[in-house]
């Protein structure tokens, strides 16, 4: 599809006829560039962040078929509110992105608790909310893909991340478990899990566990947001059309 | 048409039953072949035919189709 293929129709009311993507933690990092590569793709992007100004920033680098949506996915009514106000104004959603994540590292002797419950409710409560908010309209319309960002380290480990590590276990679990759910609805759920990718988020982390995770990877360099984004984007297409429940590891061969 | 004739329509539109299957006792699962998410769908559908909102709990309640039509009836949708 083009870029110009939007259209008014008889209510006055401007209606995207693209396909329709949300993104969470589109701001910045992997989820930016999921939602540029997916714009590029002929996807118009619903993006969600808490971050405002970075949104906005996003939202004026992408243009029109980019939405910018400022939402705490933490918070189950906003998250609902937002689903509604997103399908009746931009149209159905036919992909979700649970892309959003932060990390809160430590060792669990000095990790309080409200570490913990953080991380947790980010990375997966807020993908189950977000989830739960489009399945409803991804089952009237027979049709849908949800990515779920988990990472490596879900199946690898990783000290001083038991939080984080913990939460991208737990969206393999609801991956395979909600494909299993829509499989005979036309309804797709996959995992991208990314290795050590440049970051803002990677960035953040200690020299040692950015050091001892280099020098692991078989091809011996970092990956790009764009690679997990090449990944996120031949998911949500059709030309997956018949794979679910998967988690595709994109790592430089870390895992393998 | 009547109340009784739209959910009749549903239920077969939805689950690909006959309509001589769609009776009063029918329990959607058991005799209509329906899993947990054909019966969601069921009552996405209800929702929509009606124009209505039925509540989670309500929704567990309506396991047959004589149940649906009651359910229907009482909220005055008649029409």
């Amino acid at each position: 599809m083009g870029r110009n293929d939007t259209a008014l129709v008889g209510t006055g009311r401007r209606v995207i006829m693209k396909r329709l993507a949300v993104v969470t933690g589109a701001a910045r990092g992997i989820g930016y560039s999921i939602s540029e590569k997916l714009v590029r793709s002929g996807w118009s992007v619903a993006g969600c962040d808490v971050l405002k100004d970075d949104l906005m920033t996003a939202s004026d680098k992408l243009g029109d078929s980019f939405s910018p949506w400022v939402l705490d996915i933490t918070d189950e009514n906003a998250v609902q509110e937002t689903a509604g106000r997103i399908e009746n104004e931009l149209g159905p959603v036919f992909g979700l992105v649970n892309n959003a994540g932060i990390t809160r590292d430590g060792l669990i002797m000095r990790m309080e608790k409200k570490d913990w419950d953080l991380v947790l409710n980010v990375n997966l409560t807020g993908a189950f909310l977000m989830c739960r908010a489009f399945s409803r309209g991804m089952l009237r319309q027979k049709e849908g893909s949800i990515v779920n960002i988990s990472s490596v380290v879900a199946l690898l480990g990783a000290p001083g991340q038991v939080n984080y590590v913990s939460t991208k276990a737990g969206l393999l679990g609801l991956t395979r478990s909600l494909s299993r759910e829509f499989a005979a609805r036309n309804i797709r759920v996959n995992a991208v899990a990314p290795g050590f990718i440049e970051t803002e988020m990677t960035r953040e982390l200690s020299e040692k566990i950015r050091e001892d995770y280099a020098g692991r990877v078989p091809m011996k360099r970092m990956g790009k947001p764009e690679n997990i984004a090449d990944a996120v984007r031949f998911l949500l297409d059709d030309v997956s059309s018949y794979i679910t429940g998967v988690v595709l590891p994109v790592d430089g061969g870390l895992t393998t | 048409m009547s109340l009784e004739s739209r959910v009749t329509e549903i239920i077969i539109d939805k689950l690909g039953v006959k309509p001589e299957q769609v009776t009063v006792e029918a329990q959607f699962d058991t005799d209509l072949g329906a899993d947990s998410i054909d019966q969601y769908e069921l009552i996405m559908g209800f929702e929509d035919a009606f124009g209505l909102r039925i509540d989670e709990d309500e929704a567990t309640q309506l396991t047959t189709v004589g149940k649906v039509i009651e359910y229907l009836r009482a909220k005055d949708l008649d029409k």
